[in-house]
């Protein structure tokens, strides 16, 4: 099955902030987390997010489109990123989703992916 | 409603000529957990699987009061539900030609294949003792809501209805049955595996199992709410499912602690609730009416699994209960037996109502001016304020110990804080008392 691992963690307000070797560190880190999933034939995409204050949010009301500054929703945690792995089943990507260094100060939602069935004749 | 010779005189083996519609139901309850937890594991699929069982069961309302009650009714009830889950198979697939001659595709086409599977199943549908054992740990999943769990298990494996389980934990039967429904959806949809957890995940999954277990048994051993016969149904529930799990995990130790915990308190069922329906303390209550069959059992268990030399908190606390259960009288306890135990569990478990049990069996052991030190460090730390307990505890040492005054204050934050009838008596008498003295 395949799982969608979103990546909430706290935003600090302004991410320059981070110190460098904070940041390196933490590249190494989720480097680490990504070989393992590709070395286990588990990885299918992932990708890290620019912080919610490069998000836009676009909506479509009678016709017209709406556009705001901003993420959809105003929370402490931002999506910072995502992995769309390839698991046996919840346990595995519930192991998985342990082993993401923001699982440590954020939260990691699982989501399995939602198999659609083929448009007929399409 | 205690149990009598009735309950060991069904002999399944020798089948009665003409078993009544409730004796049916009986025993296809006892029996249909296991052909359930089989069913689910071949066919995938909760709704299938608990469909078929229910079919088996119309079947043998109709066949057993005629045939007499088969030999093996848990292999009967797995073949029938078996032969009527190919029947729906087979229903679907015709429903998925239909569908396919209209020209439109559905998500059930792969079902076409699972009737071929399905016959040719009969070697999988011999019952693998492994199979409850799956279903506990799939229905005790973390990723499913605590209530879920707690209601999918009775339904599953305890074989209690929808209505019945509503009843018993006083929720409205539509809550109760979307609850089942998500959570089955969710155990097929989010890919919940149906196995026994790998060594790595036991120990944490199977606490999480034995939880489910206690809080079902609490809810019918509490005093406070519900109707009393189905406060009782949970309560054998609880014990019965912890007996299947003991049997097969029989080495790991927390498991029959909590068999024996339950079966330790369950013993003095009768003899802790008043006519009026209102609790008796332990040291009031009649010891002649618990039940000694069960404290035997249960002090054997807390035996065999200390014995195992890993202990844990369900293992400490039935030893407690079985030191509680075995004095002939009161005055007979062995209370620095307890003192050490809680002492134990204080280790494992340092949680302030663990604090108190522990200070009120060092009043008990040493005097109440002991119990009543530790007492006074918990009040002083004021994690336990609301906590009846500690008030009335605290009271009680002081009113012991001639202290009036204080333990009339203690006595009226104590009445502050109950909401039972009988409770409010007590200390309400107590207080009268101490401001006599005084």
């Amino acid at each position: 099955m395949q799982y969608l691992l979103l990546i909430y963690t706290p935003e600090l307000p302004n991410q320059a902030d981070i110190p460098p070797e904070v940041f390196q560190q933490q590249l190494a880190e989720y480097d680490a987390f990504t070989k393992e999933a590709r070395d286990r034939g588990l990885m299918l995409a992932g990708e890290a997010l620019q912080p919610t204050e490069t998000a836009t949010s676009v909506r479509v009301r009678d016709g017209s489109t709406l556009v705001t500054d901003g993420p959809f929703a105003e929370t402490k945690e931002a999506l910072g990123g995502f992995y769309l792995l390839e698991c046996k089943d919840l346990d595995e990507a519930i192991e998985l989703a342990a082993k993401i260094p923001g699982a440590r100060q954020g939260t990691i939602e699982v989501r399995p992916i939602w198999q659609l069935p083929e448009t007929y004749g399409a | 409603m205690r149990s009598g010779p009735s309950g060991s005189s069904r002999r399944p083996t020798a089948p009665e000529p003409s078993p009544s519609a409730e004796l049916v139901g009986r025993v296809f309850r006892e029996e249909s957990g296991r052909a359930l937890a089989t069913l689910i594991r071949v066919t995938g699929d909760f709704d299938r699987a608990e469909e078929a069982v229910q079919d088996a069961f119309v079947t043998a309302l109709e066949r057993w009061p005629v045939d007499g009650l088969p030999a093996n009714p848990g292999a009967w009830i797995t073949t029938t539900a078996r032969n009527r889950a190919i029947d729906h198979l087979r229903r679907d697939r015709r429903l998925v030609e239909k569908a396919e001659l209209l020209g439109r595709e559905t998500a059930m086409a792969s079902d076409a294949d699972d009737v071929e599977r399905l016959v040719e199943a009969r070697d999988e549908m011999t019952p693998l003792q492994d199979d409850r054992l799956r279903l506990i740990f799939t229905c005790c999943h973390p990723a499913l809501p605590a209530d879920a769990r707690v209601a999918l298990t009775l339904r599953t494996l305890g074989g209690l209805t929808t209505p019945e389980i509503a009843r018993a934990f006083l929720v409205p039967e539509p809550t109760l049955a979307q609850r089942l429904v998500r959570a089955k959806r969710k155990i097929r949809d989010a890919g919940i595996p149906y196995r026994v957890p790998p060594d790595h995940l036991l120990a944490d999954r199977l606490d999480g199992v034995l939880r489910v277990l206690y809080l079902v048994f609490n809810e019918g051993y509490a005093a406070s709410r519900g109707d009393a016969l189905v406060r009782q149904e949970l309560c054998a529930e609880a014990i019965r499912l912890a007996r299947v799990l003991v049997t097969l995990m029989p080495d790991e130790p927390e498991a029959l602690g909590l068999l024996a915990l339950m079966l330790l308190h369950d013993a003095r069922r009768y003899a802790r609730e008043a006519e009026d329906g209102s609790l008796v303390l332990l040291e009031d209550q009649e010891r002649g009416r618990w039940d000694r069959a069960r404290i035997a059992e249960g002090a054997a268990l807390v035996d065999r699994a200390l014995r195992m030399g890993r202990p844990g908190a369900y293992q400490l606390q039935a030893a407690i209960a079985a030191l509680h259960d075995e004095a002939a009288r009161p005055s007979d306890t062995d209370w620095s037996q307890i003192v050490a135990l809680y002492g134990a569990l204080a280790a494992i478990e340092p949680t302030p109502v663990v604090e108190l049990n522990r200070a009120v069996a060092i009043a008990m052991a040493e005097g109440p001016a002991a119990g009543l030190a530790r007492m006074d460090h918990l009040a002083d730390s004021g994690l336990l304020d609301e906590y009846l307990y500690l008030h009335s505890a605290r009271a009680d040492l002081l009113r012991r110990l001639g202290r009036n005054d204080e333990a009339a204050t203690a006595y009226k934050r104590a009445l502050t804080l109950t909401t039972n009838a009988a409770e409010r008596r007590f200390l309400t008498g107590r207080l009268a008392e101490v401001t006599r003295l005084n």
